[in-house]
């Protein structure tokens, strides 16, 4: 018999599971920092522009530049912020978004957490950020930063009420909350041709939910100059700025796995297909930006609560019916 | 502009108030000037506003130092003149009230009852000459920064920033500058808060994406709801006026193009016209032509960085960048034929800089043929999107007396529905020559003012192209003494031309005393000029009147129970540019 000394099978196990865990964090960040340009090269093309072009060939460099400014700028707290609440919040906003990656499941072998609540876990995060933006926009002690905060808050709480309903058709379809489960019960036919509602449900509020245009009303510029994150510079502002990409990759990746399948697909790779219809949903994500203008925020709330709530409940008692029926 | 009408009205103003009216003055202003006693003024304007073909509008209120000026054959002793120009839409005519008063003794009544736009004009004439008027509410600075020491247009008051000190800023001094600029609620007759309510007054501006410029809105917020605001201009205020009286006519054409600094040229043509009208100068048809062909141009550029900004302000990041495509095609038109992008200077005292260049036309027409469809994209990827809609439609809406109470001229005062244009109503430099069609509003919204400036850029299109298919031949400069430079050609020749060019760029021609005014319809609204010459070779009071002052002052008679979107759409929708407001 071998002796594995300390590093019995268990061990190794989960030493594997832990550096699989940091690459995924770390490629979410990176993606996340990446699509700052991906974002400005394709708003450029779509706005009869080039974006950003000069560092580096074709623009490559650009994001190394960023970070090298981001990172050296002062790093300011204002005298009059209350100074513990203004650093938690970033680390918040950063922290909670990145954590709900744990139950993504990328391949049939590659993923964090295998966990049977893996939904209501993505949940409980997105629940947790709202904190992030409310802390941040009052410990600023600056007005337009609170009236963002104030926005931002009242828009995620509506919009978090249905996102979790929108996502309950598809759990009583898979019978499950488990996201491997929830994929497996796709091979025959993605949800997002039973479950349209659902998914347009919850298109609209990952929109809301990460403060993307046109549900950007907590930062509108036009309005609030910045919004809850006015007062913030450096890296601090950095999380909250790429806490909202890795919020866009997030919000894709969830609708893949939950709407078309997640890795499924013929011929290619599975990563590959997780790649490619990731990107799709990303890149919605910038087309909507560059289309549409913002409507006022009490439409936002309006048109959550009085459109998008009463057609999750139908979605949701029209799929219930349909499975006691066929059942 | 009907005389025997503004006889009539002087006829029956005298006989009602008999020696009260001291002095009718001949001038070149087109219209009558009645010189007041102080006592009578606020009557006379009321008995004005009152007549069966009201004058609707104070269209300025300003102030002259007399004590200089030489020239004053037969006019009432006065050290200060202050001047309330009237405008009447439903009659197309204008009227000036003159009141003149001794500086020991610098006192009028407000005429806010009256006319509510005289607040902000009262204060300008505080600001610049220290004229009081009794029972105004809130007579402090506007222009000026609160500590200013002196009356800047006073004739008494430094031009030049070397007749001042050194100036130097304190860490005293500087506190002292921000203390006088913290928004003290009580001042403005504001409470802090109601029974149940602390409200939240928030500085929008003077930087803010938003303000188009260094312009501060203080607000007065239940929530986002705004319960009252107060405009604070002045951030941009470089004493145009003041420059005009040290600056020769010719040179101070430059400083015209900075006033709507997105107007270009369109900011020549009201001083050009009206020192014109002082020399006696008519310009032939092909001078008067190229001037209509630029001003539309610019009026079209003008617009199209209004058409960007007003659906960014609304969200819509993508526009602005179409618009600012479309704009440089302008400028490519623009540069090639003056020489220059936005601020060109290209008009002449009788005539232009330069003839138009070969090749013109078809540069022209290369734009000309390429906005239509442009146009027509913006439309339909934007006027008609429903979130647009929904952000513009009803918000800031205001009729058209509410428009003429506050002075609310051009683009903004047609979208009430109010047929006043004065390229139609008053064709000047040959406008009555166009076929163009005058777009109105309905509603006069925020959605009305953006959908009128894409109807209106079609309209200047079909002016340019009327200019390219029939332009008249001729000279570039009128044959006039007074023409300035004098043409170049000629002055190699003779040797008369060679001492008039030498004497008009080494001193100014110098105009005959008398006092002229032009209006135009200028990209934001009515602009005009109001020269008083003294025989000088330099002006010796020039008054600018711009539209977005009083297009500003309205601001807060709208917004009471808006919503904080709401005043971004609205301040996207007035198309403003402080330069315009603060001069």
């Amino acid at each position: 018999m071998m002796d594995w000394g300390i590093f019995s099978p268990t061990v190794i196990d989960a030493l594997v599971a832990m550096l699989q865990a940091v690459a995924i964090l770390l490629v979410a960040v990176l993606v996340s920092a990446l699509l700052t340009v991906v974002e400005r090269r394709l708003l450029g093309l779509w706005q009869d522009r080039y974006g950003p072009n000069r560092v580096g060939p074709f623009g490559s460099l650009q994001l190394v530049a960023d970070m090298i400014k981001i990172f050296f700028k002062e790093d300011w707290i204002p005298p009059f912020a209350d100074r513990t609440l203004f650093v938690l919040a970033p680390a918040i906003a950063m922290a909670s978004l990145l954590l709900s990656f744990l139950i993504i499941p990328f391949t049939p072998t590659l993923g964090v957490a295998d966990w049977n609540i893996g939904l209501l876990f993505f949940l409980a995060m997105g629940g947790i950020n709202v904190y992030s933006v409310l802390l941040g926009g009052w410990s600023s002690g600056n007005k337009y930063a609170l009236i963002g905060a104030m926005r931002s808050s009242a828009q995620t709480i509506s919009y978090e009420v249905f996102m979790g309903l929108s996502l309950m058709g598809v759990v009583a379809m898979a019978g499950s909350f488990n996201m491997r489960e929830i994929v497996s019960a796709q091979e025959g036919l993605w949800f997002v041709i039973p479950q349209f509602l659902g998914f347009c449900n919850f298109l609209i509020a990952g929109f809301a939910v990460t403060h993307r245009h046109p549900f950007d009303q907590p930062e509108a510029e036009q309005e609030l100059a910045d919004g809850y994150h006015i007062e913030y510079s450096s890296m601090k502002f950095g999380m909250f700025f790429i806490g909202e990409y890795v919020g866009m990759l997030l919000v894709s990746s969830l609708i893949v796995t939950l709407f078309f399948g997640g890795w499924q697909g013929p011929l290619l790779p599975p990563i590959v297909w997780f790649v490619l219809k990731t990107s799709v949903f990303l890149m919605l994500f910038i087309l909507v930006r560059a289309a549409l203008p913002r409507p006022r925020y009490d439409r936002v709330m309006t048109f959550g609560w009085i459109v998008c709530l009463p057609l999750t409940l139908l979605n949701l008692l029209v799929t219930g019916a349909v499975i006691l029926l066929t059942a | 502009m009907s005389t025997d009408q503004s006889a009539a009205t002087v006829e029956s103003l005298t006989a009602r108030f008999g020696d009260q009216i001291r002095y009718e003055q001949p001038t070149l202003t087109g219209m009558p000037v009645l010189w007041v006693s102080r006592e009578a003024l606020v009557d006379i304007l009321e008995a004005l506003r009152c007549l069966p073909e009201p004058f609707e509008m104070l269209y300025d209120l300003t102030a002259i130092d007399e004590r200089m000026r030489s020239h004053r054959d037969g006019l009432p002793a006065a050290d200060f003149t202050v001047v309330y120009q009237l405008l009447s839409v439903s009659g197309n005519r204008d009227f000036m009230l003159k009141v003149a008063l001794s500086e020991h003794d610098l006192t009028l009544p407000t005429a806010i009852p009256v006319y509510p736009n005289a607040d902000w004009y009262e204060r300008e004439v505080w600001d610049m000459f220290g004229i009081r008027f009794a029972g105004h509410p809130n007579l402090r600075r506007i222009l000026m920064p609160p500590t200013w020491n002196g009356h800047p247009l006073r004739k008494d008051h430094h031009a030049r920033a070397t007749e001042f000190d050194p100036y130097t800023l304190t860490v005293e001094g500087q506190d002292k500058e921000q203390q006088a600029l913290q928004f003290v609620p009580e001042d403005w007759g504001m409470k802090r808060h109601n029974d149940d309510t602390d409200f939240m007054f928030l500085n929008l501006g003077p930087n803010h994406p938003s303000a188009h410029g260094a312009f501060r809105l203080v607000l007065q917020l239940d929530g986002e709801e705004v319960i009252d605001c107060v405009p604070d201009i002045g951030y941009h205020h470089r004493g145009a006026e003041k420059m005009a009286e040290r600056q020769s006519w010719h040179s101070f054409i430059p400083y015209t193009d900075r006033i709507d600094y997105v107007g270009g040229v369109m900011n020549n043509l009201p001083y050009v016209l009206a020192v014109e009208k002082l020399a006696g100068i008519e310009v032939n048809e092909r001078i008067a032509t190229v001037r209509v062909m630029m001003s539309e141009l610019f009026r079209i550029t003008s617009h199209l960085l209004f058409l960007g900004t007003y659906l960014q302000d609304l969200g819509a990041m993508s526009p602005v960048f179409f618009t600012f495509t479309d704009r440089q095609k302008a400028y490519v038109v623009i540069e090639a034929i003056t020489g220059f992008r936005m601020h060109p200077a290209w008009f002449r005292i009788g005539g232009l800089m330069q003839d138009l260049p070969k090749g013109w036309d078809r540069l022209m027409q290369e734009f000309v043929d390429w906005m239509p469809s442009r146009l027509d994209e913006y439309e339909r990827t934007m006027m008609e999107n429903s979130m647009v809609r929904d952000r513009t439609v009803h918000v800031a809406a205001f009729d058209t007396a509410n428009a003429l109470a506050w002075g609310v001229t051009g683009p903004n005062l047609r979208a009430t529905g109010c047929d006043f244009d004065l390229r139609k109503k008053r064709p000047y430099s040959g406008y009555e020559n166009f076929e163009f069609d005058v777009p109105l509003g309905t509603n006069g919204d925020a959605f009305d003012r953006g959908q009128l400036r894409i109807e209106e850029m079609r309209q200047s299109l079909r002016i340019i192209q009327q200019c390219i298919d029939r332009m008249p031949e001729g000279d570039y400069k009128a044959d006039h003494p007074l023409t300035t430079p004098p043409p170049r050609d000629k002055m190699l020749q003779h040797i008369e031309t060679l001492i008039t060019h030498f004497l008009q760029v080494s001193w100014g021609p110098v105009l005959p005393a008398n006092e002229s005014l032009q209006m135009v319809e200028a990209t934001k609204g009515i602009n005009s000029y109001y020269l008083t010459s003294d025989h000088s070779a330099m002006s010796y009071r020039t008054r600018i009147r711009t539209p977005s002052f009083p297009h500003l002052q309205q601001i807060p008679a709208l917004m009471r129970g808006g919503f904080v979107p709401d005043l971004i759409a609205h301040l996207g929708s007035i198309d403003f540019v402080m330069a315009d407001v603060d001069r």
